[in-house]
């Protein structure tokens, strides 16, 4: 199909039939500010933030679900456009905890930057807010369900992407709100703690436990690297501050995980800097783990293992190495394990 | 051989009215008297003047009774059915008639009514299809069998049948959108989610006449090409669901419904969804995510429907009374006919239901072009006891007010839009001078506040806070730029909402502002509400000019505010006053007043 010429604030474009007034105001670089927006995700249209006005319509538009059409004139940014953005920030803001001076997300807000940005400085409503209780029951993550805006994009990764579909919208009114069935602790859900939905809230709703307190997200150092967990490889940022990792997000250039980690990937870094970390071999002496030197343990490992294939047969013993190993290593020890005469070689990330 | 057959009004309005009871004594009655094999007894469908159910209609005789209680029956009995005889007392009388009404051309609510829609209701026995049938019931359907599928979407354009939901949108193009749209498997909703407060029509269609809405989706499926259709109803319509239920039975043991069809080649099925009851299901796509499973939440369109409708193929989703019109339509010269009737843009007839302060409660069928003041000084009789009308609420929650002034704008899609209303399923809710409209406006709110489907923004968020702008105007705390916040908030709202249910919100507060704008400034800078509604905004007192002293009021008064001897003027303690209104309601002289709250203020100066 031939492409669809418009005009958007006065530039002519070309795309695709079906593709959004949003993608091709991007084409542009047009940045339309948008809270519920995601690619991977089915159209949602439920923020409004991305309102435009299409000459001849009769209502605005939402420019992330509405597709293009021939010769449509699009203004983004006009009196009536900032008007309905400026009404939907207040209204925003007038349910929703000003506590940006402790807010994790502070610097990281899209609500703080398109407050900014539409110089919305405060509601101007009075009225009843949000009271709900933090649900902060389990170790990775925070649920401050009263700074949630309801975007509906963790809900929308964690049924369509993830597949868990442990949270959803309940209620109806002002009182909606996304939350596991009968509004248990999330701990209690279907829920896998892949933090996807941390990943994408735009606001301070849903914060990792691990990093509350430790930095500012400008003060924060994003260092690549790979997963160790497991041999898939996603792309990982490491959050590091002063040396230490105080969290994690995934990579979403990463044509291997495409912006998606696991709940170890996403929150099991704590280990790192743990003081129980072990660093040395230790070796059980009358039932006490005594320290050792590396070459006593493993002479000690070896002795045991030909003892053990001298009196019972290599298969009495059986090798089980780790997913946080690389490839290679998993490669030799299956081959040191088959050397030894025993086939029986497995690898935890079967379990 | 049935001598007589007494039908019995079995709908909603006569039911809540003991109509039950009345056909328990009527049949105890019958069966004392062993005589009950010769009459027939139905509970038929709506007849529509609940004002004055229950309603029992006798034919051949063509007798309307009504107000009927079951100490009556054993006089009907003995008088009509055995003496053969017409019992006067139960006559339809009024002051609007000179002698009592004997049938329905001599009763003035029905006068200026025409029966499309609702040619059914009341005659037949809607839970029997012969009788659908012996009505001309399926002869559309079976002549559309052997139309083209273009062709029966071309009649239903040019009989110019327009949505019966409250859009409004033209049901031929709708048809034909579907017909074309690609994919094999097609479907066809029927929008049974009435949920307008004060609405019942669509109840009462499928409650007095289910296989009019069958035959009407099984045409449109033959036009769209579709072999599957849902009726989506409300759960708290069990009689409804009940009698579509039987009636599909039927419909399917005739071979009406199913394979194969009249021999035909087209297979069609139908299903029925039952509703939870949120209003917000009433908007087609939260009501196709509703069938599928989903929570009931809008969903932007495009894609429209008739696209990519439920379960992502391509359907055609239309309002009860709708599909009720098709078989007229299909008919032979159907499309002459109904077009015969209504306005250039709206063709046809619509159906009413006509509640609030009006004096004939109950459902009618008026041509569209009629007047409001038609339907309400002559269908309805005008205001309860002729007080002062002030405005009717027209489309619900989601319409607007028309003010007395409006009274000769004529009932069609494009004028009432106009007014700042909209058709809507066919709402009117009639108010007087005692109704506060800031009082309204905020019930409305409070019903699409607790309503809205909490998806985006400006409903959600925006509906609590003109709520509460509202409820402080009530209270007496409003100030004067609150009318421009809840202007601009409105109009934000209308622009920027994701469905049908938030842009059309705002319409109580913006009609009511529009054309009652000095109750509005009268509750902010006055503190008065003169409707007497508002309870912090007004003081009752009694006229001591016409107050006889008959003490009934102060025996009412549920925490002993009002004081005075027998026989002597009586005055209210407004310390005590809770201005609960039982007063009001039992003076005979109508000698408790409004009057403004006398404020500290005023007393000392």
């Amino acid at each position: 199909m031939s492409a669809v010429k418009l005009t958007i604030d006065g530039m002519p474009v070309e795309v695709a039939p079906g593709t959004t007034i949003l993608e091709a105001a991007r084409k542009l670089e047009i940045d339309i500010p948008t809270f519920c927006h995601d690619p991977e995700l089915t159209r949602n249209g439920a923020c409004r933030m991305c309102v435009v006005e299409v000459e001849k319509a009769r209502a605005l538009v939402a420019s992330c679900c509405t597709p293009v059409a021939p010769d449509m004139v699009v203004h983004t940014d006009s009196e009536r456009v900032r008007t309905a953005r400026q009404t939907i920030l207040r209204l925003i803001l007038a349910n929703h905890p000003l506590e940006c001076i402790t807010c994790e997300k502070t610097g990281d807000c899209r609500l703080q930057d398109y407050c900014y940005r539409y110089g919305v400085s405060e509601s101007g409503f009075q009225g009843e807010t949000k009271d709900l209780p933090l649900d902060d029951t389990n170790p990775f993550f925070i649920r401050d369900m009263n700074k949630c805006i309801l975007c509906g994009i963790c809900v929308g990764k964690c049924q369509e992407i993830n597949g868990a579909g442990a949270i959803d919208f309940t209620r109806r009114g002002f009182v909606t709100n996304v939350s596991p069935p009968f509004g248990d602790p999330i701990e209690n859900s279907s829920c896998v703690f892949c933090g996807m939905c941390v990943d994408v809230c735009p606001v301070g709703a849903l914060v990792p436990k691990a990093g509350v307190g430790k930095g500012r997200p400008w003060e924060i150092e994003k260092v690549k690297t790979i997963c160790p967990y497991c041999g898939t490889g996603c792309s990982v940022y490491l959050h590091v501050k002063d040396g230490k990792i105080i969290g994690a997000s995934p990579d979403a250039e990463s044509p291997v995980n495409r912006g998606h980690l696991c709940a170890k990937g996403r929150f099991g870094w704590d280990f790192v800097h743990s003081e129980e970390r072990l660093t040395r071999p230790l070796i059980r002496r009358n039932g006490v783990f005594v320290e050792a030197g590396w070459d006593e343990a493993l002479d000690l490992v070896a002795s045991r293992l030909k003892e053990s294939i001298a009196r019972y047969g290599p298969d009495a013993f059986m090798g089980l190495s780790s997913a946080k190993t690389s490839n290679e290593d998993n490669y030799l020890f299956q081959k040191l394990v088959r050397h030894l005469g025993t086939n029986n070689v497995d690898h935890c990330a079967r379990l | 051989m049935y001598e007589k057959h007494l039908m019995i009004c079995g709908a909603t309005g006569c039911l809540s009215s003991n109509s039950g009871k009345v056909k328990e004594a009527l049949e105890a009655e019958l069966a004392r008297r062993g005589i009950k094999e010769k009459y027939r007894l139905v509970m038929a469908g709506c007849v529509g003047f609940c004002e004055v159910g229950p309603i029992i209609v006798i034919y051949p005789d063509e007798v309307f009774y009504c107000r009927l209680k079951p100490g009556d029956m054993a006089e009907l009995v003995e008088k009509h059915l055995i003496g053969g005889e017409v019992v006067e007392r139960l006559l339809y009388t009024s002051p609007d008639v000179e002698v009592p009404g004997r049938f329905y051309d001599t009763i003035p609510f029905y006068r200026k009514q025409v029966f499309n829609v609702l040619r059914n209701s009341g005659i037949i026995d809607p839970e029997i299809i012969d009788e659908y049938i012996m009505r001309g019931g399926y002869r559309a359907f079976s002549r559309a069998l052997k139309m083209e599928r273009p062709q029966i979407c071309d009649e239903v354009k040019r009989a110019g049948l327009r949505g019966r939901g409250g859009a409004g949108f033209p049901t031929g193009m709708k048809w034909e959108f579907t017909m074309i749209a690609p994919g094999e498997k097609k479907y066809v909703v029927c929008n049974a989610d009435e949920g307008d407060p004060g609405a019942f029509m669509d109840r009462s269609i499928l409650e007095g006449d289910p296989h009019a809405v069958i035959e009407g989706m099984l045409i449109c499926g033959r036009a769209i090409g579709a072999d599957e259709g849902y009726i989506y109803c409300r759960a708290e319509y069990p009689l409804a669901i009940k009698r579509l239920r039987i009636a599909i039975a039927q419909a399917e043991e005739y071979g009406l419904l199913g394979e194969n069809i009249l021999a035909s080649g087209f297979n069609f099925h139908l299903n029925i969804k039952e509703g939870a009851g949120a209003f917000v299901c009433g908007e087609e796509t939260a009501l196709l995510a509703s069938i599928e499973g989903k929570r009931g939440m809008p969903r932007p369109r495009p894609p429209f429907p008739a696209v990519s409708g439920l379960f992502g193929k391509p359907t055609c989703i239309n309002n009860v009374e709708t599909f009720a019109n098709i078989p007229l339509i299909l008919r032979e010269g159907g499309v002459e006919e109904f077009a015969s009737i209504g306005t250039e843009s709206s063709k046809g007839t619509k159906v009413f239901a006509l509640a609030g302060k009006i004096r004939n409660t109950g459902l009618c069928e008026v041509p569209m072009g009629i007047t409001i003041r038609e339907v309400i000084f002559d269908v309805g009789g005008g205001v309860q006891g002729d007080r002062e009308f002030k405005a009717v609420q027209a489309g619900g929650p989601s319409g607007g007010c028309i003010p007395a002034e409006l009274l000769d704008l004529p009932i069609d899609y494009d004028s009432l839009t106009k007014a700042g209303a909209i058709m809507g399923s066919g709402g009117l809710v009639v108010m007087d001078d005692r109704t506060c409209m800031v009082d309204l406006a905020r019930y409305f709110l409070s019903f699409t506040q607790k309503e809205s489907c909490g998806k985006c923004i400006p409903c959600r968020e925006g509906t609590k806070r003109m709520l509460e702008i509202l409820e402080r105007i009530c209270d007496g705390s409003g100030e004067p730029a609150d009318l421009d916040t809840l202007e601009s908030l409105a109009f934000s709202i209308k622009d920027s909402a994701l469905c049908g249910l938030g842009q059309t919100c705002p319409n109580p507060i913006l009609s009511t502002i529009r054309y009652f704008r000095h109750e509005y400034e009268e509750h902010i800078n006055e503190q008065f509400c003169r409707a007497g509604v508002c309870k912090a905004l007004f003081q009752y007192y009694i006229d001591p000019e016409t107050c006889i002293g008959c003490t009934r009021c102060a025996r009412v008064c549920p925490v002993s505010a009002i004081s005075g001897e027998k026989k002597e003027v009586h005055a209210i303690d407004q310390s005590l006053c809770t201005r609960c209104g039982s007063c009001v309601e039992v003076c005979p002289k109508n000698s408790i007043q409004i009057t403004r709250v006398r404020r500290k203020a005023d007393v000392s100066s």
